[in-house]
């Protein structure tokens, strides 16, 4: 399982065919409390770059962009009663939906962990 | 023998200046600062606040279905006891009336009591809009002169009136631009907007059926040109852009978007939101836009913020004209003032994009309006606009060594100031700030918004506020920021002394409870249909 990251703060988790997405730490950081999370719905086709879903916060709604193209096979169905799993744990228990990537190539423009850390620094 | 006291000061009260520990009230009430229940907590069950007839009617057939079967648990109050409730309420309120809202992009400011008083004149308060035409000219004069000022002071060829508010006005405007488009049987499906634009403009982008894609920001916090050019195609139907933007600052090149976007095939709305702050000096046709809603409340002076209603007009260009919503006053060969409805407008409009609204728009917004812009004269105006951005300068300028100023270096702001959280310490808030602000007398600023600034405050003083308020409130903001540097923890738990302390919006939002879930009826006592209406 292979993590990768984007320059909008979404991670993806790829294993095999699939892969899981969420906003990374450093996302729910900047938004604050998490109130509400609007899941894409299952059997969605998205594109890479599409927003799919939208997080709101105490302090703004953000849009989060799929970082890959493919088919949304499963919605995080806990967020809709606990969505501040999204501030304690945005990078497991957290994430907003799974994947069926279309185009695995797709991966290749994402950053790495230790890209997105020297990226997250650079902010 | 001594003087009389006439402070009524006594001994047994201590020196002056010391605060030592008040008694709790049994009520919960402290002096004049009152407690209040919910309506449903004031234990009013049983009893009825008016006579019914004593013997129910007899159901309709038709409507036995629907007869009550549960009692509906309202409270049961007496006239004095609600009109107590509501006004005790009000009391925990903050107005405009009792102080400076310095909220950004919101521009609330004072409402002279001059529109007051015409707007409550008989002939403008007291007329229904079917009553006949001729019983109503001079309502219709003051719609026709009004439009009139709005086109003359934004350059523009036409004005429709009905929008009720900004939002609805920036819809009128956008299904303007989507009929122009469609006469010419050009199916566009994109609309621009840039990040420093209004939050609704995106969302009536889409509520018109476009797709929106986002334009990024200049550092200097502008829309950035060359990515809008790099964007333009067929594709793209027009922008929305916000000017002067919800940074504060003038989009110096209006022109050179407009021009661009026309050459592209598209068409210009700019959201006239923040006109307060060029009013008199500019008039938004010359830079080439082709749509744009006035909200009547920001810069010329009705009541806002419960205080509604809203009115939002659109002065259209020329391309924009012809397509303009019904209905409309429009003079006659008689010289009679005239409402041209659906009937009249395949004579006088004929490629009109239809109704928006049930009658012809806020007649009391128009007539408070018309009054603050015939009390002002054009100079006057200027005045306005001149005013609105020195105070806003004024506070910027004030407090730019105290708070980060994210595009203070790049110049002067227009009608309002932009701060960030960046130079708060670690565990310091804007929301500590603005809740801090409450304390200190004042409803906070606007913040969070716009997005892209970090923890943004967002301060629009108004050219109603005289120097010496503006200190006042500058002496505040500096004070907290100060208590912030030197990381006072009881900022952080702010506010002490509102009506409630801190509450928590997170939950609030998370769980929110939307309606009462006490008790209800008290077992014993009759409910509301039971007592039949005694």
């Amino acid at each position: 399982m292979t993590t990768y990251f984007t320059k909008d703060h979404e991670w993806i988790s790829v294993d095999g065919p699939m892969g899981t997405v969420g906003i990374t730490d450093y996302a729910q950081e900047q938004l604050g409390d998490i109130t509400f999370v609007e899941l894409p719905g299952e059997g969605d086709k998205v594109g890479k770059g599409d927003s799919v879903s939208v997080v709101d916060s105490v302090k703004a709604a953000s849009d989060v962009y799929t970082p890959v193209s493919g088919e949304v096979r499963e919605a995080n169905a806990a967020l809709n009663d606990e969505p501040e799993l999204v501030n304690t744990k945005p990078e497991s228990d957290g994430w907003l939906f799974k994947v069926l990537l279309s185009d695995a190539s797709e991966l290749d423009g994402l950053m790495d962990e230790a890209a997105y850390k020297a990226y997250v620094d650079s902010l | 023998m001594n003087a009389p006291n006439k402070s009524g000061w006594k001994p047994e009260m201590g020196a002056a200046g010391e605060t030592g520990a008040r008694p709790m009230t049994s009520s919960g009430d402290a002096g004049l600062a009152l407690e209040e229940p919910l309506i449903f907590e004031l234990g009013g069950f049983g009893k009825c606040g008016v006579d019914f007839d004593s013997e129910p009617g007899e159901i309709s057939p038709a409507l036995a279905k629907f007869a009550r079967s549960a009692p509906v648990d309202l409270p049961g109050l007496t006239e004095p006891e609600t009109v107590r409730h509501y006004t005790r309420l009000s009391r925990q309120n903050y107005a405009i009336d009792l102080g400076p809202f310095p909220l950004g992009s919101c521009t609330m400011k004072h409402n002279p009591r001059l529109n007051e008083a015409m707007a409550r004149l008989p002939g403008f308060a007291d007329i229904h809009p079917l009553q006949p035409m001729d019983t109503v000219q001079g309502a219709f004069e003051v719609i026709e002169q009004l439009a009139d000022w709005l086109c003359k002071l934004t350059g523009m060829e036409a004005v429709a009136m009905s929008p009720k508010a900004g939002a609805h006005g920036e819809l009128c405007g956008i299904l303007a631009m989507r009929a122009a488009l469609e006469a010419r049987g050009d199916a566009r499906e994109v609309i621009l907007v840039p990040e420093s634009a209004h939050g609704t403009n995106p969302a009536t982008a889409a509520f018109a059926g476009y797709r929106v894609e986002n334009i990024p920001a200049t550092k200097d916090g502008r829309v950035d040109l060359d990515a809008l050019k790099s964007r333009l195609g067929p594709d793209v139907a027009g922008v929305m852009i916000t000017n002067p933007n919800t940074c504060g600052l003038f989009e110096r090149e209006m022109k050179a978007i407009s021009d661009a976007v026309h050459a592209a095939g598209g068409l210009v709305y700019c959201d006239g939101a923040n006109f307060n702050a060029i009013v008199g000096k500019v008039r938004p046709g010359d830079l080439g836009i082709d749509a744009m809603h006035i909200n009547l409340h920001k810069t010329f002076s009705t009541p806002h913020g419960g205080g509604g209603p809203g009115s939002g007009p659109v002065v259209l260009s020329a391309r924009l004209a012809p397509f303009a919503p019904i209905p409309f006053v429009r003079r006659d060969e008689k010289g009679r003032l005239r409402l041209i409805e659906e009937r009249g407008a395949k004579e006088h409009l004929p490629q009109t994009f239809g109704r928006m609204t049930a009658f012809h728009g806020q007649m009391g917004m128009f007539t408070r309006a018309l009054t603050y812009i015939l009390s002002h004269g054009v100079d006057g105006l200027r005045q306005v606009a001149e005013d609105a951005v020195l105070n806003a300068n004024y506070v910027l300028r004030s407090l730019e060594d105290v708070l980060d100023a994210p595009f203070a270096h790049a110049g002067p702001c227009m009608h309002e100031a932009l701060f960030s959280d960046d130079d708060l310490p670690e565990g310091f808030s804007t929301l500590d700030i603005a809740k801090g602000l409450i304390d200190e007398g004042f409803h906070p600023m606007t913040v969070y918004f716009p997005l892209v600034v970090h923890g943004a405050m967002l301060i629009e003083p108004t050219e109603t506020e005289s120097k010496a308020g503006l200190d006042r409130f500058i002496g505040s903001m500096r004070s907290l920021a100060e208590r912030a540097q030197a990381k006072d923890e009881s900022l952080k738990t702010a506010p002490h002394y509102a009506p409630r302390r801190r509450l928590d919006e997170t939950r609030a939002a998370r769980k929110p409870v939307l309606v009462y879930k006490g008790e209800g009826v008290p077992p014993g006592e009759p409910s509301l249909s039971e007592i039949g209406g005694s």
